[in-house]
């Protein structure tokens, strides 16, 4: 009897013992022929694994093995596996995340392998590919996407107002009266008595349809899709330089004023409070549903926007402000190699690839993001005019040289974490556009 | 009596033995990850390089972090809400299965909500809240209240998130009295109803007593349960407008793993074990869980 015990509770140790063994066998690297990648995008993993097929049968010997997990957790997930040293051996990165990886040592330089292959790095719009480069020169990846913000409408409620689509395209906007751009929010805006914005006796208490819808993520210290377009249109700059910038100017009077004026539009009635638009649906759910009449919004969103059922969309460019110049943030992708890998060639022949007109031509071919390499660019846009969709209005500001780069610095997320809470604080009337000073007070002392 | 004794000692090997697969998990998922966060919340450490000594630094800026202070105001608010409102809408089902019902069926029910997953529960509940497009809204807009952006709005969203909680958790809570509710002699109750004494008179007189020990046991767990608030916050208002919704695990969860700040996110947690441990024993102490008022 006792000895049946004893064998048995053996037995109980011994499995899960197993079990932790086997789970200190390494896990995610992969063996010397094989190249595992990573993106977060689920709607772009049926090009890539389309590019990861042509990569095979051009290279025999390589495989790849494409994986995909979601925003929020691919970035824990990939930061825990480099510490662990299993990450992938190539991955889609991000500006925001890409100096602190950088800057520990996490990526693989690629300027040996670009200048060995002679690997052009000047195909590409303007400013694009430098965002990829740190301070000291050296570069970690190679742009495969970009994007730019512009303006969604609603062509039926545009009819319904008597706005002719072509006048969006001509739209002005400053931060003391808005512009023709807010005379056309506040034409858009109708109460639930069916009073437009501009009319007497609207009622700003009882707003059926915002003329403009609010992004419900907090935009912390860029706001690319919620005020950056404005801001950017004063002539304002986030940094002293960028990339690599190391002083901020939320303390500028343009900037200042752009927020005020921002917020005003809140106490008008045209944009939704901050607690409406962070109550619980997206803003381009928001608008799909007819809340909003007009959405500024990034073009990795043009999908979502157009496929709304029974929603006629449009897109415009943003508007033209005090600068003379319409503005909008130009953002981009890029794949950096792991420092860890074991098969450096390996790794670099498939980020070779998916830099390659090849690849991204056949990424254009599925229309779900804008390419990087302008003959690229060109397959996506004749496949998203097929789709009904005209891209004119997002690749328009980069033939006008009216892109601003992401602000490219060091301590993105502790800057994140002071500018989220300051910003909600303006928008909730918390406190005064002029607190922003103070913020970047903070900001700037993170550099010394 | 000495076959006894000794019988009685050569089991404690196989029990021993038995213990060993839990203590193995409990000292490498538990222990140990505890010894390391003491020593880190020591260091300056980034995750990517190696842990830098610093002595006390962490806990001397976490003195004088705002945040930190916002963060421990907005928990607390949390749990008061959360706890107080979960307890008594616990107790009051669980009586009321105790003295109206046997069904195994309304049992079944009660345990629903727990039994999705918290994520889940949450993202649920903040698309039917929605100012603009939430059913909840809707209907509080047929009966002529103007919209409430209940989880955007600075003053509601921790309440919100407390009573979304609820709703998850009371069904279980409820269970767990009354569970303890029938350990308590059906004599005592029929000795009440013989002397004539009210249902609330039963209750304050009779159940509430005898329950104190199941009691103390479910508060002492919940307000822990509490404490830990994060996945709700994390997939609804990511700790804003502001700072209204910043708990403390949250806090915690962005200086780790967004800011890489991983020493002080150590020391941050220490300061929270130490703040939990001191309320679970001062809680066991005030609601003299050891004793029972049976004997």
């Amino acid at each position: 009897m006792h000895n049946k015990l004893s064998k048995l509770a053996a037995l109980a140790v011994a499995v899960p013992l197993a079990l932790v063994g086997c789970a200190g066998a390494p896990g995610g690297g992969s063996g010397s022929d094989e190249i595992t990648y990573w993106l977060w995008d689920a709607n772009q993993l049926p090009a890539y694994q389309a590019c990861a097929t042509d990569f095979e049968k051009a290279n025999p010997d390589t495989k790849v093995k494409v994986e995909q997990f979601g925003w929020a957790d691919y970035w824990n997930k990939l930061t825990t596996d480099l510490v662990a040293g299993t990450a992938p051996d190539v991955f889609t990165n991000h500006l925001n995340y890409f100096a602190t990886y950088a800057a520990k040592n996490q990526l693989l330089p690629l300027d040996e392998f670009v200048t060995r292959d002679g690997v052009p790095t000047d195909v590409y719009p303007q400013g694009l590919a430098d965002l990829w480069t740190t301070q000291d020169g050296k570069r970690y990846g190679l742009p495969k996407d970009f994007d730019t913000v512009a303006l969604f409408y609603n062509k039926e409620m545009l009819a319904d107002a008597g706005v002719a689509e072509a006048d969006l395209a001509n739209l002005t906007w400053n931060p003391q009266d808005g512009g023709t751009y807010e005379k056309l929010i506040a034409h858009l805006t109708v109460d639930a008595n069916g009073k437009r914005g501009d009319e007497p006796g609207f009622d700003k208490t009882k707003v059926a349809v915002h003329g403009l819808g609010l992004d419900e993520n907090n935009g912390a210290g860029v706001g690319q899709q919620m005020w950056s377009m404005y801001a950017l249109s004063t002539g304002w700059t986030y940094t002293d330089e960028n990339p690599w910038g190391s002083h901020f100017n939320y303390d500028d009077p343009r900037f200042q004023r752009t927020m005020a004026w921002f917020r005003g539009l809140m106490d008008k009635g045209y944009l939704p409070s901050l607690a409406t638009a962070r109550s619980g649906t997206s803003v381009n759910d928001g608008f799909g549903a007819g809340k909003y009449a007009l959405s500024t919004n990034g073009s990795w969103m043009i999908n979502s926007y157009f496929g709304y059922d029974g929603v006629e969309v449009g897109v415009a460019p943003t508007p033209t402000g005090p600068s003379g110049k319409r503005a909008t943030i130009f953002n981009g992708l890029a794949d950096s190699i792991y420092t860890g890998t074991d098969n450096r060639e390996g790794a670099w022949k498939w980020v070779k690839h998916l830099a390659s007109a090849e690849c991204q031509k056949t990424v254009g071919e599925q229309a779900v993001v804008f390419p990087a390499l302008p003959e690229a660019l060109a397959v996506a846009k004749e496949k998203f005019a097929a789709k009904g969709v005209d891209i004119t209005a997002f690749t328009q500001p980069v033939d006008e040289g009216a892109t601003h780069l992401y602000p490219i610095t060091d301590h993105a997320p502790e800057i994140a974490a002071v500018m989220g809470p300051a910003i909600d604080a303006v928008l909730t009337s918390q406190a005064d556009p002029a607190s922003l000073t103070q913020a970047n007070e903070q900001v700037n002392a993170l550099f010394r | 009596m000495t076959t006894h004794r000794t019988r009685h000692r050569s089991d404690v090997w196989p029990a021993l033995l038995f213990l060993l697969p839990a203590g193995f998990g409990f000292v490498l998922f538990y222990a140990w990850p505890a010894v390391q966060t003491f020593y880190l919340s020591f260091t300056d450490y980034s995750l990517l390089a190696a842990p830098n000594w610093i002595g006390a630094q962490n806990y001397r800026d976490a003195l004088g972090d705002a945040r930190f202070g916002n963060a421990l105001l907005v928990t607390v608010e949390y749990v008061v809400i959360n706890i107080g409102v979960q307890t008594v809408a616990a107790l009051f089902i669980a009586v009321l299965m105790h003295r109206l019902t046997k069904s195994s069926l309304v049992r079944g029910l009660l345990l629903l909500p727990y039994l999705i997953a918290n994520v889940v529960v949450a993202l649920v509940w903040y698309n039917m809240l929605d100012a603009q497009l939430g059913i909840v809204n809707a209907v509080l807009s047929w009966v002529g209240i103007d919209p409430v952006a209940f989880f955007g709005e600075t003053s509601t969203a921790i309440p919100t998130i407390a009573l979304v909680n609820v709703w998850r958790h009371m069904g279980y809570t409820a269970l767990l009295i009354f569970a303890g509710l029938q350990a308590i002699p059906k004599s005592v109750y029929e000795a009440a109803a013989i002397d004539g004494a009210s249902e609330w008179r039963i209750f304050r007189g009779v159940t509430l007593p005898l329950l104190r020990p199941v009691l103390a046991m479910v508060l002492v767990l919940t307000v822990i349960g509490s404490f830990q608030i994060f996945d709700t916050v994390a997939v609804t208002t990511k700790g804003g407008p502001v700072d209204a919704t910043r708990v403390i695990y949250f806090y915690l969860y962005e200086k780790a793993f967004q800011q890489f700040d991983f020493g002080y996110a150590a020391a941050l947690s220490v300061v929270l074990f130490l703040i939990l441990a001191g309320l679970a024993v001062a809680q066991l102490r005030l609601l003299r869980a050891g004793s029972s008022d049976l004997d």
